[in-house]
């Protein structure tokens, strides 16, 4: 949030600092070389409009970061897992290690990791099962790199399921763990 | 910032125009008392009649069959003389015959008396006092008194349960009398509650609610709204479950990694950490005499129950047959445990008797969650799923009564059961 405010600031700061060059322009005009200037009478007004910056918080200009961009691999979150199991399977691995870099490049940049579970068995026993998963993607990310304080690994248990069926199909989709940067939560 | 968005999402408790939960008996015990109920002289100057409630109580227990009483002119009442021969030969064991007067304080007064018809002696009586709006607690206090005069056990008519309600997006924690009427809603919320559970003195409830994004522990007081965090540490906070005394909670803490169990007073305050296992613990339970608690630990490879001294210490497996065997319970009697195992991909209530090992499966359906002894031990309340819909059942301990409470709309979960009122 305080990230989002400082960066429509330095916009707005730098939204005037590039109008200034026109401001000069106008006073450059009071400037010119008496003989330069149209023969009538009425001395005449410079038409001046106070420049307008944008500030774009949808996304598209400043917000495609590298963390949002489809094409780089910091856009996949989800790390999917097995039926009673809080191991990062091996195919998932190039996605942690993706984020570790990101994290031990980006000092100030912090992650949520949230872990989640399928509907079936007990909703506590399953909201711990959830955060053994985050604390899985945490420890691997913590072994490449990324600092402790950097990364927070909560659980969700089977609450808030992506998926809302009822087979296998949709609890494959419900074990997983999603990464967060901060400002995204 | 973070305050304000907290309190949006609590929605005001005020809405009262949803649908009641309904019970339906689906089995009953082997011998059901023929009881008697007379309708109370003058109770038609109440909202409901006295002696319907008072018969639904004592039928739904499983235990009395309700005898149809003809319109009687006039209408018996506490001080009639009693036929006992006419209402043996209606095959009643046991009548109770009440009267309603209006005070001048324009208050009631319901009295009314039990009687043995088959040794024809009257069982006792007693007179209440109420407003309009407590009639139905009014019959309640019957039917626990003439179930503790005839069973020798205390009734749960008057106890009350929790439960949560998911309607769409919108999670309420509400609180209903045993028999599912008068429900009130506690908390409101967009983000999801889990896990109530009551104090000892029925006065409070602890919970799990994610309202800031993440499982924190409250203590709510019922009686003013008021709440405050009990466990709101790194990672995931929850599972709470009361000490005997109402002091400490014990609750399930990922702050230094895992989950593991960890004490807390119910302030907040002195938090200790109680197991050090590398798996998961969770679902701690008290012993009813504080001495132990049960919990919920994958240690073994599987999640078994097993129990430790309150205090911590060495571990015992207690849950052997099966891989998943979750959610302890323990009676208030401290005899039986009560849990969810996994038979063949179904999640079933079973019940163990402590002391000889014998288990029992108490429940043929197959999405059984949170169990929650009745305080008298009787009836054991839980969540299941019925049609794709979340609703709330309760099986007696002995497996032979079954009832389902079903909500209009809404997927019910997260039942627990109330203590006896003080």
């Amino acid at each position: 949030m305080r990230t989002v405010w400082i960066a429509a600031l330095l916009a707005a700061v730098l939204a005037g600092c590039a109008a200034t060059p026109e401001e000069q322009e106008g006073a450059g005009v009071e400037d010119r070389k008496p003989g330069a200037r149209p023969p009538t009478g009425a001395q005449s007004q410079p038409i001046t409009q106070p420049p307008v910056a944008s500030v774009d918080l949808t996304g598209k200009a400043g917000g495609r970061s590298i963390l949002t961009d489809p094409s780089s691999i910091l856009s996949k979150r989800s790390i999917y897992f097995d039926f009673d199991r809080y191991d990062v399977r091996d195919e998932f691995k190039p996605l942690v290690e993706a984020h570790a870099r990101y994290l031990r490049d980006n000092k100030q940049a912090k992650m949520l990791v949230q872990g989640n579970t399928d509907e079936r068995g007990s909703r506590e026993y399953n909201l711990a099962l959830g955060q053994k998963r985050s604390e899985a993607v945490k420890r691997m990310l913590l072994l490449l790199g990324a600092r402790e304080d950097q990364v927070e690994a909560v659980s969700l248990g089977e609450e808030k399921p992506k998926s809302e069926g009822h087979n296998e199909e949709a609890w494959a989709q419900n074990r997983r763990g999603d990464i967060l940067y901060q400002g995204e939560y | 910032m973070r305050l304000l968005f907290a309190a949006l999402l609590l929605l005001a408790a005020a809405s009262t125009a949803t649908a009641q939960l309904s019970i339906e008996v689906t089995g009953a015990g082997a011998q059901r008392l023929p009881i008697a109920i007379a309708p109370f002289a003058g109770e038609g100057a109440l909202s409901t009649g006295i002696a319907a409630i008072v018969r639904a109580d004592l039928e739904r227990s499983g235990l009395f069959r309700g005898i149809e009483v003809p319109a009687l002119n006039p209408p018996l009442t506490d001080s009639s003389n009693v036929n006992f021969t006419e209402w043996r030969s209606r095959l009643a064991d046991a009548l109770v015959l009440g009267s309603v007067a209006t005070r001048p304080d324009g208050r009631f007064e319901v009295r009314f008396r039990l009687y043995d018809v088959v040794k024809q002696t009257a069982l006792g009586g007693v007179a209440y006092t109420l407003t309009k709006t407590q009639v139905r607690a009014t019959a309640h206090r019957i039917s626990d008194y003439v179930y503790e005069k005839l069973t020798g056990e205390k009734g749960v008519f008057s106890t009350r349960i929790a439960y949560v309600v998911k309607r769409g997006t919108r999670f309420e924690l509400q609180i209903a009398d045993a028999d599912g009427a008068g429900e009130e809603t506690a908390l409101a919320s967009f983000e999801p509650i889990i896990s109530p559970a009551w104090s000892p003195d029925g006065k409070r409830l602890a919970y799990v609610s994610f309202e800031n994004k993440k499982p924190v522990v409250y203590v709510h007081s019922l009686l003013d709204g008021k709440r405050h965090v009990a466990a709101n540490f790194k990672g995931s906070n929850s599972a709470p479950a009361w000490s005997p005394d109402g002091s400490r909670l014990a609750v399930a803490l990922s702050r230094d990694g895992g989950s593991q169990l960890f004490i807390v007073n119910a302030d907040g305050s002195g938090l200790r950490r109680l197991t050090n296992s590398a798996g998961i613990d969770t679902e701690p339970v008290f012993s009813p005499d504080g001495q132990t608690i049960y919990f919920t630990s994958d240690r073994g490879g599987s999640p078994q129950i097993y129990r430790m001294p309150a205090g911590g210490g060495d571990a015992q497996r207690v849950t052997f047959e099966g891989s998943y065997n979750v959610s302890p319970r323990i009676s208030r009697d401290g005899k039986n445990l009560a849990y969810i195992a996994r038979n063949g991909g179904k999640f079933q209530v079973a019940l163990l008797d402590l002391a000889s090992r014998q288990a029992l499966t108490l429940t043929d359906s197959d999405k059984d969650e949170s169990p929650s002894f009745a305080p008298n031990g009787r009836m054991i309340l839980l969540a299941t799923v019925i049609g794709g819909r979340g609703v709330l059942s309760a099986v007696s301990s002995d497996g032979r009564v079954k009832q389902r409470l079903s909500i209009a709309a809404g997927d019910v979960r997260e039942p627990a059961w109330g203590p006896f009122i003080q």
